[in-house]
């Protein structure tokens, strides 16, 4: 009995060092050799491809963002402000509650499965909306027109692109709010889209921050 | 360019790469696991242990060497966690309570990276980084460790030694797993995933304002997390958030990085049982499973049925717009039918057949290709269970690659194969049956009895993906997924080491024109047949209460 003990603490004993010195290979000097490489080497993607506007930085190109008016009194969700490009819905994107010294953005998606009857009302909701907002004299949008990116949510909730097509929807409004003529808005439109990768990696996508700098910057110059 | 053909030729590409990487990664994983000679700085890391990696180890001390280590590493991780609130580089994050913490660390020990916490939220530098990138690596190093002992008993005869553990524990980790992260780490910075120790930092927005955001070591991290088969994320949303999967080429090259290992320890096998052919059945077996549920999630995720779905016109919800349903639904299956459990889309809101597809690929018990050495051991035990069934049928004791499959063999193929489906099948009905636990559904119906249904088929199977709906963070779930892990990884492996001495102990019969050539397609059809028919009789009535429900409504 005695024995069978002594052999149990000394087997653990030596797992537990080995633990530790593989912690020190895979835990230590791993992460710092391959951040010391990627902060010489990549630089600016290491640290979140941030993005300057007018000098400052106003994001990452990879991260979305919410182009809303500042809420109103007694508004619960704030209005987009149609002037710019608007993203993807992101109803999955939680707020911190445990280290709540921070405001941390929690990424996520819905998880509402795909009969879900909470689902389909935000999907016609979002569209709805879509087709209120983007719908300006001359200019009808049908709500079959209307692409699948625009009313659900992604995967993470910050996802910085939209489909082409949900661009294009989008470009009659801008147009209008800016007070610039269809055709600029839509070759700023096509100058921001990205094919697939080697032509048939993922999906073609216009990435919604980059696209509103150039939109600001078509407006100044104007 | 349709979106159906490019995810054809994704998955196109993504085979090209495979087959490229498999025999020279098989043929350099079956040296590391065969060679004499230590490196220098194993030298130390022997001495620093107490070990001598020279000694050759019977089943159960082998068995010893696994249960010590990963007692070890739950222990570490436990404390770690607990004292996160007064370790330095927490960045302030405070400790985490006992029941998560014991979750996670089981979680993570285990291969399987089930996550009840939020990432972003819950766990600073030194957590992520020393802890559970650690466990990244050593525990897919443990199961290729367990594998290769199986194939040992295999190759070996009139022997009860399969190798030290100790020796093939660092080996895997210093020359497989740290070498191949690193690179697959600074390819996805160069695509943007992010590598720094920056903290929590403010950035400015375009609309004005600012926002927070978690720095961290992400890249070194999700490197390992894939080609580790682990899957747990630095973020909340795993590999759909940008900052861990940027690009389209990096979804495509994390998916290669899931199945690269899994898929080339056939090689491994059959160089090491020395008859690559028998390697070339195993891995026909696993990529017919893995071809077939691939084209099948595709099919059901481009056809998008489900209200919700049909309303939305495409299956976009929880997919992120650079991936698209293509390369989403590859991924979901490589996910799946590994025990990695990472996600680049969220399952739960995928069509009814979609997530049956996906939780079908864990029932199989993760075979297809599997966990790095999971998948190979529990794909090696269905040839033993496929050859038995074969014996049966025409009366003959049966044999897989020269050794007799007996009584004990059997008994112990038996019980790893019942193990994790009554895991799964138990703590379902138990979560059922009790009043509180269902309050952790998020939906309601055949869908929110899929939830419990897939947590515990992940935690089981070592998988660690999510219906994420099902809020997991209580002290039931905390604690009776911990258990499900702990069970489902070392009591098959236990099975698993046992066969193997028992394997290692016979003398090889010699071939017949009565043997069982399993190296021909014969045996491989078998071999997927009598897989499909095992895992379909045992959970064709829980998958008919959950997903088929949804699916067929």
């Amino acid at each position: 009995m005695n024995n069978s003990v002594t052999n149990t603490v000394r087997l653990l004993g030596a797992g537990l060092r080995a633990l530790l010195v593989l912690t020190l290979v895979t835990g230590v000097i791993y992460p710092l050799v391959v951040t010391g490489i990627a902060q010489g080497l990549f630089h600016d993607k290491a640290n979140g491809s941030e993005i300057k506007a007018d000098g400052k930085v106003v994001g990452s190109s990879l991260i979305g963002q919410s182009y809303n008016l500042p809420l109103k009194k007694g508004q619960e969700t704030p209005d987009p402000d149609l002037k710019w490009f608007q993203g993807r819905p992101s109803n999955g994107l939680g707020a911190n509650s445990v280290n709540t010294q921070y405001k941390l953005i929690l990424s996520g998606a819905t998880n509402l499965s795909a009969d879900s009857k909470v689902l389909i009302k935000q999907v016609g909701d979002a569209r709805a909306a879509v087709v209120k907002d983007n719908s300006v004299p001359g200019y009808a949008v049908k709500p079959s027109d209307v692409p699948a990116d625009a009313v659900t949510s992604s995967g993470s909730g910050l996802d910085p692109d939209i489909s082409p097509a949900y661009a294009d929807l989008q470009v009659h409004r801008v147009a209008a709010k800016n007070g610039l003529s269809v055709s600029a808005v839509e070759r700023l439109v096509k100058d921001h889209t990205e094919g697939r990768t080697l032509g048939f990696m993922g999906e073609p996508r216009v990435n919604v921050l980059e696209l509103n700098i150039a939109l600001k910057d078509l407006v100044a110059k104007k | 360019m349709s979106p159906e053909l490019a995810g054809f030729l994704q998955l196109l590409a993504l085979i090209g790469a495979l087959a490229l990487a498999y025999i020279p990664l098989g043929n350099y994983m079956a040296k590391v696991y065969s060679s004499k000679k230590h490196l220098r700085v194993e030298k130390w890391i022997y001495k620093a242990i107490g070990a001598n990696p020279d000694a050759e180890m019977t089943w159960p001390a082998y068995l010893r060497g696994v249960l010590a280590f990963s007692a070890a590493g739950v222990l570490f991780l436990y404390l770690l966690q607990r004292l996160q609130g007064v370790l330095p580089g927490s960045m302030g994050f405070s400790s985490v309570n006992p029941a998560q913490s014991f979750n996670t660390a089981v979680s993570f020990v285990t291969n399987t990276n089930w996550q009840s916490y939020y990432g972003e939220q819950t766990m600073g530098h030194v957590v992520q980084t020393a802890g559970l990138a650690v466990q990244n690596f050593v525990s897919a190093a443990v199961g290729i460790a367990v594998a290769v002992a199986l194939v040992r008993g295999f190759a070996r005869s009139r022997t009860g030694e399969l190798g030290n553990f100790w020796s093939d524990l660092v080996r895997g980790t210093l020359r497989i797993l740290v070498p191949g992260a690193a690179i697959a780490a600074i390819v996805l910075v160069a695509c943007g995933a992010i590598q720094n120790f920056s903290g929590i930092h403010e950035v400015g927005q375009f609309m004005g304002g600012s926002q927070q955001w978690n720095g961290g070591a992400v890249a070194s991290q999700e490197a390992i997390k894939e080609f580790g088969t682990n899957g747990g994320g630095y973020f909340n949303a795993n590999s759909a958030h940008p900052f861990e999967n940027p690009t389209p080429f990096t979804n495509l090259f994390e998916i290669f990085l899931i199945l690269v290992i899994p898929f080339s320890l056939t090689r491994t096998f059959g160089v090491m049982v020395g008859n690559v052919k028998q390697g070339y059945a195993i891995l026909a077996t696993m990529v017919t499973i893995w071809l077939g549920f691939t084209v099948l999630m595709m099919w059901t995720e481009f056809a998008h049925h489900g209200a919700a779905l049909q309303a939305a016109g495409g299956a976009m919800e929880g997919k992120e717009t650079r991936f698209g349903v293509g390369s989403s639904s590859i991924f979901a299956t490589s996910t799946t039918l590994t025990s990695t459990g990472a996600v680049d889309s969220f399952h739960s809101s995928f069509t009814g057949l979609g997530g049956g597809v996906a939780m079908l690929g864990m029932m199989l018990g993760e075979i297809a290709p599997g966990g790095t050495g999971s998948g190979l051991y529990g794909m090696l035990i269905m040839a033993v269970i496929a050859v038995f069934i074969a014996g049966l049928m025409v009366g003959r004791t049966p044999e897989y690659l020269g050794k007799k499959i007996g009584g004990r063999e059997m008994k112990l193929a038996a019980a790893y194969i019942l193990i994790t489906p009554a895991l799964v099948l138990v703590f379902t009905a138990a979560s059922m049956a009790l009043p509180t636990p269902p309050h952790s559904m998020l939906n309601s119906g055949a869908h929110g009895f899929s939830e419990v249904l897939y947590a515990f088929t992940s935690a089981s199977n070592n998988n660690g993906s999510a219906f994420a709906g099902l809020n997991a963070n209580t002290d039931w779930f905390n604690t009776m997924t911990g258990l499900a892990m702990l069970l489902g990884r070392f009591l098959p492996m236990v099975f698993v080491l046992a066969l193997a001495g028992s394997l290692a102990e016979q003398t090889p019969v010699p071939v017949t024109a009565g043997t069982l050539r399993t190296e021909k397609p014969l045996f491989t059809g078998l071999l997927v047949g009598a897989i499909l028919i095992i895992t379909g009789l045992t959970y064709f009535p829980a998958l008919a209460l959950g997903p088929l429900a949804e699916g067929l409504a």
